[in-house]
């Protein structure tokens, strides 16, 4: 598995090296596949030209490179992250860097086997694995054909829906991202998202008009060219009054990619009485049993919930990456608004993951919910981080927190890191802790009729987990129980 | 059916199973009787394979599940047979088994089953998830097709109503906030679905009251004495045993079988004591 990885990154690097090679006096040429190694002004401007992006979106791009060149990554979480080299990574490069293979024979067998438990289909299979020449199909596969999707894209039409790249949205409506983009994370807000600003590849771009429930639910399986956008993903979401939309985000495949950082920011706005429901499954590389390689995912994702009657559900199902940091959160200034944040996070091996959310109570009457389940396994490092704050004017907020940690052996670990600031009497704030093992006794109970280890711990787990995945969409929480399973093989017997 | 050899097994450094010798053959119902700290749990656990003890001395053969008639799924496919973990668990294969070679899962496909003395919470799996997963693991671990939701929802609601119990239990997470009796009376409806070949009670009876004593007791007689199926009953009382007629009673007493009987033996330990048979 890990040779694997190591061949792919080598590929892709060497493939870049030799374009980087020859390109002396390379300055800001469109025509150039690679911006080269390392991060300076005339990166961003290669991006932002390659992209075809206007003025306007060039020198915000870059006033956040000029920040980002000022500042230093976080160092608050529990994680232990080797220092990253900035200038040796490539900040663009287009898909054909990466190796094509010529069919699924040729993919990583362990991968395959993963493919086949989650019980995907072959034609998907190939488009997760990068066969060429399978796009094509696996959009009939996905979709069942072209015109359904086509279909489901003059449906969303109909209704109003704006469902676009993030580089489609900056051209076609620029008012509407100009508003929004970098209002809810702000362009400082933290070290990568000031990053992302200044470097992010594209991502998506949604927008529900006033009263409309969006006909179906999002998910970037639809977006055509979600290819290849993983590294540096921005994501902005728009509910107007009294809208509501449903939106997946990513995949329970195993996802590889050849960039090891990972920092994405996701912005949601939700106006009165309007409703943004966002679900994620994670499931980037990890890194080998040693921990050796892996994603490192650092991700900024705020949710600002600005009317009244405003919500915004968080679920998140994390699996994946080497490092995980990452706490989505609600500002709920609208009068009566709520947050809910709903997370599994497992981490085994040598993974760690320091996950949570915050909520932000400055609306009267504001309410929000936290739901935590935490698991670890081998060596790994799980933390739930999360805030609650209630403004001193925010008559009558309420939260409820539960933080549950379920550890399995004796050297991993599990922490919980709740801050409470309460600026207001009438706030009733309500939290609850439990940290657990998987008991031998439950484990030969369920054995002893019939599962094997890791059925009974993938049974388990997903029982511990329950609250949190019934939260899911159906489709994404069937694949998400086994999802769990698979990422804790090996973590028993 | 089953045949013990020679029995010994340690829980850590600690002897509990001193050579255990017992033989129960197809239609019979064995009852267990002995002192606390005999080791009458321990040979539960011993036999369906529990970390934890470990076995110093003997065998154990046991003749491996055939289902007649109904269960029965379509034959193997061949990838199928490749995924049954021991070649001697599938279906239509004669003969004795060595059972201390198997896993406990593999030891429930091959048709034993525990009833658990205490049964255990399962938080947020609900019964039905639980006993589907684990009888189509079964299923899966002797090359036969799984049952579908439907089909399993036939049998388990036949089950759970012949045991009085509601279908509501069903869908509640294994035996969380279940009272002594409904944890005991879930274990035979569990016994019931998983229809196992040989089944050990480890102290079935322990928790009941009169009348739940008198279903739990129907139901053993109903789902297990089948000419070929097997019970071993370890108990400390001859209550249950108004309710199940052994056809063999043993006594247990320091890790060895001290004296074996018929039914008339459990009434006279009732009267004596074991004090003054176990010697």
């Amino acid at each position: 598995m890990n040779d694997d990885m190591d061949f792919k990154d080598k590929a892709a690097w060497d493939a870049a090296d030799r374009v980087a090679d020859y390109e002396h006096g390379w300055s800001s040429d469109i025509e150039t596949d690679f911006a080269p190694k390392g991060l300076t002004e005339d990166t961003v401007r290669f991006i932002s030209a390659k992209k075809n992006e206007p003025e306007w979106m060039l020198e915000w791009r870059l006033k956040a490179f000029a920040s980002w060149k000022t500042m230093t990554p976080p160092d608050w979480a529990k994680l232990n992250v080797p220092p990253i080299d900035y200038q040796d990574a490539y900040y663009y490069a287009e898909p054909k860097a990466k190796p094509k293979l010529g069919s699924l024979d040729e993919v990583d067998p362990e991968i395959l086997r993963i493919y086949e438990k989650l019980g995907i289909p072959i034609a998907e299979q190939e488009v997760l694995a990068g066969v060429e020449g399978a796009r094509r199909v696996a959009v009939d596969a996905v979709f069942d054909s072209v015109s359904v999707a086509t279909t489901f894209r003059a449906e969303l039409e109909r209704a109003g829906v704006i469902f676009r790249s993030i580089s489609e949205a900056i051209k076609e409506y620029p008012e509407l991202v100009k508003k929004w983009l970098g209002k809810i994370v702000p362009m400082r807000d933290n070290y990568f998202a000031t990053l992302n600003c200044a470097v992010f590849s594209d991502g998506t771009f949604v927008y529900i008009p006033e009263g409309v429930r969006c006909p179906m639910e999002l998910s970037t399986y639809f977006r055509i060219n979600a290819e290849n956008t993983g590294q540096f993903e921005r994501t902005l979401i728009i509910a107007d009054k009294g809208s509501y939309v449903s939106y997946l985000e990513g995949c329970t495949a195993p996802m590889r990619d050849e960039n090891q950082l990972h920092a994405a920011v996701v912005e949601l706005v939700v106006l009165d009485d309007a409703e943004i429901k966002y679900s994620t499954v994670q499931n980037w590389y990890p890194g080998d049993a040693e921990g050796k390689g892996g994603i490192y995912n650092f991700v900024t994702k705020r949710a600002l919930c600005q009317g009244r009657n405003s919500k915004v559900s968080w679920t998140q199902v994390e699996t994946g990456s080497a490092v995980t940091w990452k706490y989505p959160s609600c500002v709920l200034n609208g009068e009566n608004s709520v947050g809910e944040f709903y997370s599994v996070a497992v981490t085994n091996n040598y993974q760690q993951a320091d996950t949570g959310t915050k909520m932000i109570h400055n609306g009267k009457g504001s309410r929000s919910t936290i739901v935590s389940k935490g698991i670890s396994a081998g060596h790994s490092n799980n933390t739930y981080r999360g805030l609650v704050r209630v403004a001193p004017n925010a008559e009558g907020v309420r939260n409820f927190t539960q933080c549950d940690s379920l550890l399995l052996g004796s050297l991993s670990g599990a922490h919980t890191v709740p801050y409470i600031e309460v600026r207001n009497p009438s706030a009733q704030i309500e939290h609850e802790a439990t940290t657990s093992k998987i008991s031998d006794d439950q484990m030969f109970y369920a054995q002893a009729r019939g599962l094997n280890a890791e059925e009974a711990v993938a049974l388990i787990v997903n029982g511990f987990a329950k609250e949190v995945l019934q939260q899911l969409p159906m489709e994404f929480a069937v694949e998400a129980q086994k999802l769990l399973g698979i990422s804790l093989e090996g973590s028993v017997g | 059916m089953l045949q013990i050899t020679n029995l010994h097994a340690n829980v850590g450094d600690q002897p509990i199973l001193k050579g255990l010798t017992l033989s129960l053959g197809a239609g019979e119902i064995h009852a267990i009787m002995g002192p606390n700290g005999a080791g009458k749990s321990t040979l539960g656990y011993v036999l369906s394979g529990r970390p934890g003890y470990e076995v110093t001395e003997g065998e154990v053969w046991f003749t491996p599940h055939v289902f007649p008639g109904e269960g029965r799924g379509p034959e193997p496919k061949t990838e199928d047979s490749s995924a049954a973990l021991d070649p001697g668990l599938r279906r239509g294969t004669q003969g004795p088994i060595n059972l201390l070679d198997l896993e406990p899962h593999e030891r429930a496909a091959a048709g034993l089953f525990l009833g658990f003395q205490y049964p255990v919470e399962i938080p947020g799996v609900s019964n039905v998830q639980f006993l589907r997963e684990a009888l189509n693991a079964q299923r899966k671990n002797r090359g036969e097709a799984p049952l579908s939701g439907a089909e399993f929802l036939k049998v388990a609601r036949e089950q759970a109503g012949a045991l009085g119990m509601d279908m509501d239990m069903l869908k509640r997470p294994v035996n969380v906030g279940f009272s002594g009796g409904e944890k005991k009376r879930n274990e035979m409806v569990q016994m019931g679905i998983i229809n196992p070949a040989l089944a050990i009670l480890d102290e079935t009876d322990s928790g009941l009251d009169i009348d739940a004593l008198r279903i739990v007791g129907d139901g053993i007689n109903r789902i297990m004495r089948k000419p070929d199926k097997a019970v071993l009953l370890i108990t400390h009382y001859q209550r249950l045993l108004d309710y199940v007629k052994p056809d063999f009673v043993h006594v247990l007493a320091d890790g060895r079988i001290t004296r074996s009987g018929g039914p008339e033996l459990a009434l006279e330990l009732e009267r004596e004591g074991y004090r003054e048979l176990a010697a």
